[in-house]
């Protein structure tokens, strides 16, 4: 059965889905419960599930992370929000030190299944600390996963793989897309969350993108079709691990490849992967792998952040270089 | 200081045993002491001693290059017994790097614990096995993990009555530093716990120093004043008084399992040996100061009062001392005969679940590896 709903919805749908089956599930954050959080992601669920299930927090993100790591000692699956990407960093200790290394120290006794979401990424105009993509300091991190959602399918269904993962997870939410409706198939489960996916096969350039640049990947596949060029778009979707199977694998038969992140370019994860592509695929390789990010910046003041931003024809235009390389 | 500014004052401080030995009835805390017999003081003793024989056991073992580090406990064992002593089998406790006392009292075997600063363990023991949590190296890393444990216990006692609380009810013990004291999660894990009337028993041991910055840098009143701002009872109890320890850990144990929320627990004591085995106190702090201190140790002090109270004879001390040996030589065995895990162990604890990047790592890195078994082999 499908259904049309927005990329938010699909994600409060399937944190719905999560509290009805799983008893020690529960959702904390900041603003979560009676507000619905300040995107209304998890709005309606304190009425249905109670606020012993969907609790609004003290406003502490070490508070938030660090007990979520305390109950989830006690058997429990919380799954918190991180109220945007740029107010992480006070529970950076948590995550890095303590979530992500528990079941290292503990040689394996121990799991620490929790999931951290976290509304990601700029274009929405707002002021400093909002608009940040912060995944490439947590993907450095050994024992966290990352993945985030393209689309409302994958929302749907990525959080609730979230959920069963043993893993801590974090879920990077693309927030300038949370109003992007689509189809959700809520009996069909999405493919593993930790693999990409090919969602526009060509032929003659390979763009890797996730989270809100998968869309602007698309588009730029549309217009490169003007040019008669045959771009395949892959949607990383897990940040970490990567997928390197997949992207060799299109990188072989396209011989071109762009990545493309919000995130700074320096130390990003563009890198990794051009890095990991040219050992795996250095033979197929036409060009020289291009990274199309973020400047070296703090992120910029919304009134110029389109030219921060990775767009379509910035996107064109590292393909231009790449074929003409 | 003006008094205007303070809670808590010297006089304070609970006191059961004072530093002569002498017991003095409390009119609160005797009703916790009501079980306490002859033989369990001398089991205080014991636990204390035992405690203190394998803290110096270990200190050496790091001396003569066996260990990493060593994190002496010398002066702190009434703390740590006493409260230790004070918990359930199912109350489960955060301690922090310093609690082999506590440890002791959670049936921790002393040599699993010496894997961690050996060097071959992330952790070292199961923390499952004895409710007692791995030791947490970041500095009040381990306060929300307390906070967000009990909040899963209330969650599993949701609708029990208080009797019922009381009876089978479940608690966490925090234990921190009067170093800990200072840092931001210590704040938020207090903030939580009494939002949501965690079952926590924050149990701060004073010992006046952190590393070489002494207390009054952290705080300038007494800690336990804390306690009031976050609306939770503050308890400043002498910490080298293993019997008022004991009585005041059971109080505060019996009013979080209760359901009345978290209680603030300041034990005063000293750190009589170095922050650890990579420091040298004579840089910080004054030969007078530590004179002071020592007539005030934990041990001497129930020592007196249970010669005085002819409740020990020679025997018990000898037998104590022979023990302590045979431990201690035990320990130092079973350290030198742990095995060293192979680097490949490593890679199947990082995740619980299958991770391709890993398993690339590692299967290059016992390629790598059995490239040098094989030029070995070849020089053979």
């Amino acid at each position: 059965m499908t259904t049309t709903m927005t990329l938010a919805k699909a994600i409060t749908s399937g944190l719905d889905k999560i509290l009805e089956s799983d008893d020690k599930s529960l959702l904390m954050g900041e603003d979560i419960g009676r507000l619905g959080g300040v995107y209304r992601v998890t709005d309606g669920l304190i009425t249905k599930h109670g606020a012993h299930r969907v609790i609004d927090s003290p406003l502490g993100e070490a508070g938030i992370v660090g007990t979520a790591v305390g109950m989830a000692l006690r058997g429990f699956s919380p799954i918190v929000e991180i109220q945007f990407d740029g107010f992480v960093f006070p529970a950076f200790n948590q995550i890095t030190t303590q979530l992500a290394k528990m079941h290292a120290r503990s040689e394996g006794r121990l799991t620490a299944p929790v999931v951290i979401r976290i509304p990601y990424g700029g274009g929405i105009g707002s002021i400093e600390h909002h608009s940040e993509s912060p995944e490439a300091l947590f993907a450095h991190t050994a024992g966290l996963r990352i993945i985030t959602p393209s689309n409302a399918h994958d929302a749907y269904w990525m959080i609730q793989q979230a959920a069963a993962c043993q893993d801590p997870v974090i879920f990077f939410e693309p927030k300038r897309r949370y109003w992007l409706k689509g189809e959700v198939d809520t009996e069909t489960p999405a493919l593993d969350a930790f693999k990409a996916q090919v969602v526009r096969p060509g032929t003659d350039a390979t763009i890797v993108a996730y989270g809100p640049l998968v869309p602007i990947a698309l588009a730029t596949a549309d217009a490169a079709l003007e040019d008669g060029r045959s771009i395949e778009v892959i949607d990383l979707r897990s940040i970490s691990p990567i997928d390197f199977d997949t992207i060799t694998e299109s990188v072989q038969k396209t011989g071109r490849l762009i990545v493309t992140h919000e995130a700074p370019t320096f130390g990003g994860i563009g890198g990794e992967i051009a890095a990991r592509i040219t050992e795996r695929a250095f033979l197929s390789l036409e060009a020289p792998v291009l990274r199309v990010g973020g400047f070296h910046m703090p992120y910029p003041i919304s009134k110029v952040e389109s030219q921060y931003l990775p767009d379509i024809d910035k996107l064109l235009e590292a393909l231009d270089r790449s074929f003409a390389y | 200081m003006t008094r205007a500014a303070t809670e808590a004052t010297e006089s304070d401080l609970i006191q059961i045993l004072t530093p002569d030995g002498q017991r003095h009835s409390h009119e609160t805390y005797d009703a916790y002491l009501g079980d306490v017999d002859d033989q369990m003081l001398r089991g205080f003793y014991r636990d204390m001693a035992m405690t203190r024989r394998f803290d110096q056991e270990a200190t050496a073992l790091q001396r003569q290059g066996q260990l990493a580090l060593w994190v002496p406990l010398r002066g702190q064992e009434a703390a740590q017994i006493g409260s230790g002593r004070a918990t359930r089998p199912n109350d489960y406790i955060f301690p922090t790097y310093r609690e082999h006392g506590v440890a002791l009292t959670r049936d921790v075997s002393f040599s699993e614990m010496l894997r961690l600063f050996r060097g071959i363990s992330g952790g070292g023991w199961d923390p499952r096995e004895n409710n007692f949590h791995m030791y947490t190296m970041v500095l009040a890393a381990q306060m929300p993990h307390a906070a967000g444990y009990a909040m899963a216990m209330n969650m599993e006692q949701h609708g029990w009555d208080e009797e019922r609380r009381a009876a089978e009810g479940n608690a966490v013990v925090a234990y921190f530093g009067d170093g800990s004291s200072t840092e931001g999660e210590t704040h938020e894990s207090m903030v939580f716990a009494n939002s949501f009337n965690a079952p926590v028993v924050y149990f701060c041991q004073n010992n006046q120093y952190a590393i070489s910055v002494p207390f009054e840098v952290q705080s300038k009143v007494p800690l336990v004043n804390r306690a009031i701002g976050y609306g939770m009872p503050g308890v400043r109890v002498d910490g080298n008084d293993v019997l008022a320890v004991l009585a005041v850990t059971r109080w505060a144990l019996e009013h979080a399992r209760s359901g009345k929320g978290p209680v603030l627990i300041e034990a005063v004591t000293y750190r009589l040996g170095a922050h650890t085995t990579a420091d040298d106190p004579t840089k910080y702090r004054m030969s007078e100061e530590e004179k002071q201190w020592a007539p005030k140790d934990p041990l001497i002090r129930l020592e007196t009062y249970l010669r005085e109270n002819n409740l020990v004879d020679e025997a018990f001390f000898e037998q104590l001392s022979t023990d302590a040996d045979a431990m201690a030589a035990k320990v130092r065995e079973d350290a030198m005969a742990f095995p060293v895990p192979p680097l490949a162990k490593s890679f199947e604890q990082v995740y619980a679940e299958a991770h391709p990047l890993i398993q690339e790592e590692l299967a290059w890195h016992l390629e790598y590896e059995a490239g040098f078994a094989d030029a070995a082999e070849g020089e053979q």
